[in-house]
């Protein structure tokens, strides 16, 4: 007797950032195509993953990417949702399910937010930064959208290794900050290379009328950080779990500010 | 007029660096930076001590500031901080039991 339906054969994609693989399973070929495309240099199609996504694409709604996004914890079980994905995520099966149209905007986001949670409870964080590593050690500018991430990207030399012109990632470890490279892009639309190097700095973006260095204090240092760290759920635990892990990070990388010019002298002073 | 009790709120983050002390309200993510005597408020706010006796001992020992005026600062600036619910305030001593309770 022939089958009734045909077995939709599931395609399975390990995406790793940050030493966190995390697997997408989807039985869209299209959508599969574009994860691969996406997440080149960061994916195989093979290995283990400490999360597991079952992702379900819908056809795209009236949802929308600008709408406010909401992570919230219940019995031990994450709901992310945005008006473009819903997401559900139990990190003690490290198991879940994504519901989304197929734009990649939407994995991303959701993958930006299962980091966020993962690494709040390692002293690590997403930072708004643009990153990049240059005699071993990486550098991090960071601000708001404008304060010149994607320019000072742009103007890298040829001897400074892209992590990201968007979004550091940064994970503490026994003798200090390492900046990991990661596939979300800004406006310059280029994934950063996939390696790493202990943090030497924190830089905090301004242009200005010429290229200048300035220490800033402790404290404003802390503010600075928290502005542009990432951060979805407004669970207490994690909320004081990011508000350590900004004075730890303050306590053992120097933050400057770097007022400068959009030219590649800048870089004359970084490294 | 009834004695009041200050005690810092459990569910907030604090941290002091450099002399500056900041707190992260656990509930909204809201972060506050506390000028010199809002630190030595918070500092002493075991539940325990009323707020006069720490305002007598703790600023007014340090600060050429009248009694009176110290107290009613430091009541308002414990009533704001109380309404950022970065620390509880009562009317009775502030203990585990009766941290929930209080105004």
């Amino acid at each position: 007797m022939p089958e009734l339906a045909s077995q939709l054969e599931t395609l399975s994609l390990v995406i790793e950032v940050g030493c966190v693989p995390v697997r997408l399973n989807t039985t869209d070929p299209e959508f599969f195509h574009v994860l691969e495309n996406r997440y080149a240099g960061f994916s195989s199609s093979s290995g283990t993953a400490e999360i597991a996504f079952d992702v379900e694409i819908v056809p795209p709604g009236t949802g929308t990417s600008a709408a406010e996004v909401e992570v919230t914890q219940r019995n031990g079980r994450w709901k992310l949702t945005r008006g473009d994905f819903h997401a559900e995520w139990e990190p003690a099966s490290r198991r879940g399910r994504i519901r989304q149209s197929p734009r990649p905007y939407s994995i991303d986001s959701v993958l930006r937010i299962v980091h966020t949670l993962v690494l709040a409870r390692q002293n690590g964080f997403l930072l708004h930064a643009a990153s990049a590593i240059r005699n071993g050690k990486a550098f991090l500018f960071a601000g708001v959208s404008g304060a010149g991430k994607t320019t000072i990207s742009r103007l890298m030399p040829a001897d400074v290794t892209l992590l990201t012109d968007e979004i550091s990632y940064v994970r503490k470890r026994i003798d200090g900050y390492v900046a990991f490279g990661t596939p979300f892009t800004g406006e310059l639309e280029k994934l950063g290379e996939n390696v790493s190097a202990p943090v030497a700095a924190l830089y905090l973006l301004a242009k200005g009328r010429e290229n200048r260095i300035e220490a800033i204090s402790p404290g404003e240092s802390v503010r600075s950080l928290l502005t542009n760290v990432l951060f979805f759920a407004r669970e207490e635990e994690l909320v004081r779990a990011a508000f350590h892990a900004a004075f730890e990070f303050v306590s053992r990388v120097p933050v400057f500010q770097l007022t400068f010019v959009p030219d590649s002298r800048v870089w004359e002073l970084i490294g | 007029m009834s004695r009041l009790y200050v005690a810092r709120d459990a569910r907030v983050a604090a941290r002091s660096l450099d002399g500056e002390m900041m707190i992260m309200s656990g509930r909204d993510s809201t972060l506050f930076t506390l000028n010199r005597t809002a630190t030595i408020l918070w500092q002493a706010a075991d539940g325990i001590t009323p707020l006069d006796e720490i305002v007598d001992r703790e600023i007014c020992a340090d600060f050429d500031v009248d009694p009176d005026v110290a107290l009613e600062d430091a009541e308002a600036l414990a009533r704001d901080l109380a309404a950022h619910e970065i620390l509880k305030i009562s009317d009775q001593p502030i203990t585990l039991k009766n941290a929930g309770e209080t105004q």
